[in-house]
């Protein structure tokens, strides 16, 4: 026993453990800080820990190379023991990391952690929240599907709206004149090198200042600090209520991420991984392609936004949000922490979630795409044509043929890139739909080059009978109305 | 002690503020200058590398046949493809890069590229409706490729074309995007 004693006590001699365990996860915290609501942090690590691990096994058998990823990846899914469950839990970890990361973020904001003296805890994060959208976009990438060819097709269009260097920027981004061999191998280099080392030196420094700059004690809301008082006021609460982070404050981190490995581990099992969809076969125009959850609301914006915009918002809009972000300790570097007495904190972040969840929402159901196979996919529902006559509905199949299904529903099927025609006659005369199929307007394409007047005749008609018992035809202002009673006797 | 001497091992606790220039002191400078100067020859090559296309184009756009004429009837739009003119051998099938043609009466012709002009996503031809569709932001071209309607800042982008010996040649090699709109 002796001997292994002084075995032991050698190696930690040698080693120093006693002394690093002390100024590293022995550290003394705030007792307050061992709070359920201080645990995001270590579980966006946690998620970090777990996509390198799961990161490095799917290389095993990734082959980063155009003409074989995709089919590589087939093979993860379909061949490879245990391969579909590596690729789920490294999608569902990184959705896992992109949301805990947010939480841990606004908890930050919200407690007033970024204030002094941890302004560069805070911008270190920042640059972490940068690198890890960097992760998620390189890594929708990596799995070279038609989402990820034409994703790249849409950075590049964004990056040749750079003035002056746009073209040399879509060189540089996609290594090469076209999305092909270096571009793939450019994002995996970005994707399992770069990014990751960037990630791994600016967590070490993360972590160094929370070992040197302390972990924020929980904001007592009326109480606040000021920066010549603090570094005194914080030593006071270390020296009084100070406890070691392991074994004392560590607790609910612990269990938080057991939940976390439990439900990254559930949602793999359960949905599996994604995809990887459609081969990237650029001729293979039949697609529609979608961006993962994170940039949904970016791709939603872009449809929404005027015209004479875009260039600007894609831009000048995300260094603006990002140097507002690292000037934020800046602006507001003391005063009150608690989030009770900071109502505008507490708007601006339900203000921001708002947004990008609406937008996030938007971006997925998005209205404004037509439903490109609602012409041969979704029929005229039967109501809509009972009782019509031949002219009508020979209208109804010109509606079909020429594709205005893919825009205008009826009966909720069809796009919604136009309005719902289950009522269109209440809303429009016969003589305004003649003018509008013809010359369009209103963001719709004008169709008089594609519809002879026989078809413009029966689409007319047929549209005309599209209004309900309780909302009368549209009628011209200019003919005088016929009184209800009158309409119904003849 | 006489400065001009070189200092001995644990000279600088004897003393502190030792007067320059000592031959550790010109030493130090000299070494960081030569890294310096070794990191300039090392960094170069390596930007150069990495930013090559702001220094170095690969290839312009060159001639590509789409294949004799009678592929394309008067007054129809057919989706085609060409092997891009740059590629590398393992590019597969995302070096075979698509295209609308449209041949007009008197042999002129169309060529657009399947590339939305808003955000690069691929358009859909639908003949019936004479209208191209883009399934990304809903941006709608007419069948001569001027925009329709939504998102897009113009019409379709057109490659220029040639007719030499009854084939179609297309002058192509890069994605089109607002930068190099073919």
């Amino acid at each position: 026993m002796n001997t292994l004693r002084s075995i032991a006590l050698w190696i930690d001699d040698r080693l120093h453990l006693t002394k690093l365990f002390e100024s590293t996860a022995g550290h003394h915290v705030p007792a307050s800080a061992g709070s359920w609501f201080y645990v995001f942090g270590s579980a966006t690590l946690l998620c970090f820990v777990i996509q390198i691990i799961t990161g490095t096994y799917l290389a095993f058998v990734y082959v980063p190379s155009t003409n074989e990823a995709w089919t590589s990846l087939q093979y993860l899914n379909q061949e490879q023991y245990l391969g579909w469950l590596l690729r789920a839990i490294h999608y569902w970890g990184s959705n896992f990391m992109v949301a805990i990361m947010t939480l841990h973020m606004i908890q930050v904001f919200l407690f007033g952690a970024y204030k002094y003296p941890r302004e560069m805890t805070w911008i270190s994060g920042i640059f972490l929240m940068l690198l890890t959208l960097g992760m998620a976009f390189t890594g929708q990438v990596l799995r070279w599907d038609s989402d990820a060819y034409w994703g790249l097709g849409i950075g590049a269009s964004i990056m040749g709206r750079l003035p002056l260097v746009g073209g040399n920027m879509v060189h540089l981004m996609l290594g090469g004149p076209i999305i092909a061999g270096e571009t793939l191998s450019r994002f995996f280099t970005l994707h399992v090198f770069m990014i990751p080392g960037f990630i791994i030196a600016l967590v070490s420094i993360h972590l160094r200042l929370v070992l040197s700059k302390g972990i924020n004690e929980y904001p007592t809301p009326g109480k606040p600090i000021s920066k010549a008082t603090y570094d005194a006021e914080y030593a006071e609460i270390i020296h009084k209520e100070g406890v070691a982070f392991v074994p004392h404050a560590i607790g609910k981190d612990l269990i938080f991420s057991a939940l976390i490995i439990v439900a990254i581990l559930t949602c793999a099992i359960v949905f599996g991984p994604h995809g990887p969809m459609g081969p990237p076969t650029p001729a293979r125009v039949d697609t529609a392609p979608r961006p993962d959850f994170y940039f949904l609301f970016l791709f939603a914006a872009l449809a929404l936004l005027p015209d004479w915009m875009e260039t600007f918002v894609l831009f000048v809009v995300p260094a603006v949000l990002v140097c507002i972000f690292i000037a934020l300790p800046f602006i507001s570097p003391d005063g009150e922490k608690s989030y009770r007495k900071r109502p505008v904190a507490v708007l601006t972040v339900i203000l921001v979630m708002l947004i990008i969840s609406v937008l996030c929402y938007l971006g997925d159901v998005a209205p404004w795409s037509p439903k490109m196979n609602a012409w041969t996919g979704d029929p005229i529902p039967v109501a809509f044509v009972k009782g019509r006559t031949p002219v009508e509905l020979r209208g109804a199949a010109v509606l079909q043929a020429k594709q205005c299904r893919n825009c205008h529903s009826l009966g909720g099927l069809g796009g919604e890139r136009g309005p719902a025609l289950d009522d269109v006659a209440s809303r429009l005369t016969k003589d305004q739909l003649v003018r509008q199929v013809i010359q369009g307007g209103g963001n719709m394409p004008a169709y008089g080059k594609n519809l002879n007047p026989a078809e413009v005749e029966s689409l007319v008609a047929f549209m005309a009978t599209l209004h309900t018992g309780t909302n009368p035809p549209a009628r011209d202002s200019a003919v005088p109305a016929v009184p209800p009673a009158v309409a119904t006797m003849r | 002690m006489n400065p001009t001497l070189p200092p001995v091992l644990g000279s600088q606790e004897a003393e502190p503020h030792a007067p320059a220039p000592t031959r550790r002191n010109l030493l130090f400078k000299a070494g960081v200058a030569l890294n310096a100067i070794g990191a300039l020859l090392l960094g170069l090559p390596l930007i150069g590398f990495v930013f090559s296309s702001f220094f170095h184009k690969h290839l312009g756009n060159s001639w590509i046949s789409l294949g004799t004429l009678d592929k394309f009837p008067v007054n129809e739009t057919r989706l085609t493809i060409f092997r891009n003119p740059f590629t590398r051998p393992w590019d597969g099938e995302t070096a075979d890069i698509p295209c609308y043609v449209r041949q007009l009466p008197d042999q002129k012709f169309k060529v657009f590229a399947v590339n939305c002009a808003h955000l690069g996503c691929p358009v859909r031809w639908f003949e019936e409706s004479g209208l191209f569709m883009c399934p990304c932001h809903g941006g709608v071209y007419y069948s001569d490729g001027s925009r329709a309607s939504g998102p897009p800042p113009r019409g379709l982008f057109e490659y220029h074309y040639k007719v030499e010996n009854g084939e179609l040649f297309v002058k192509g090699g890069e994605m089109p995007t607002l930068a190099n709109p073919v």
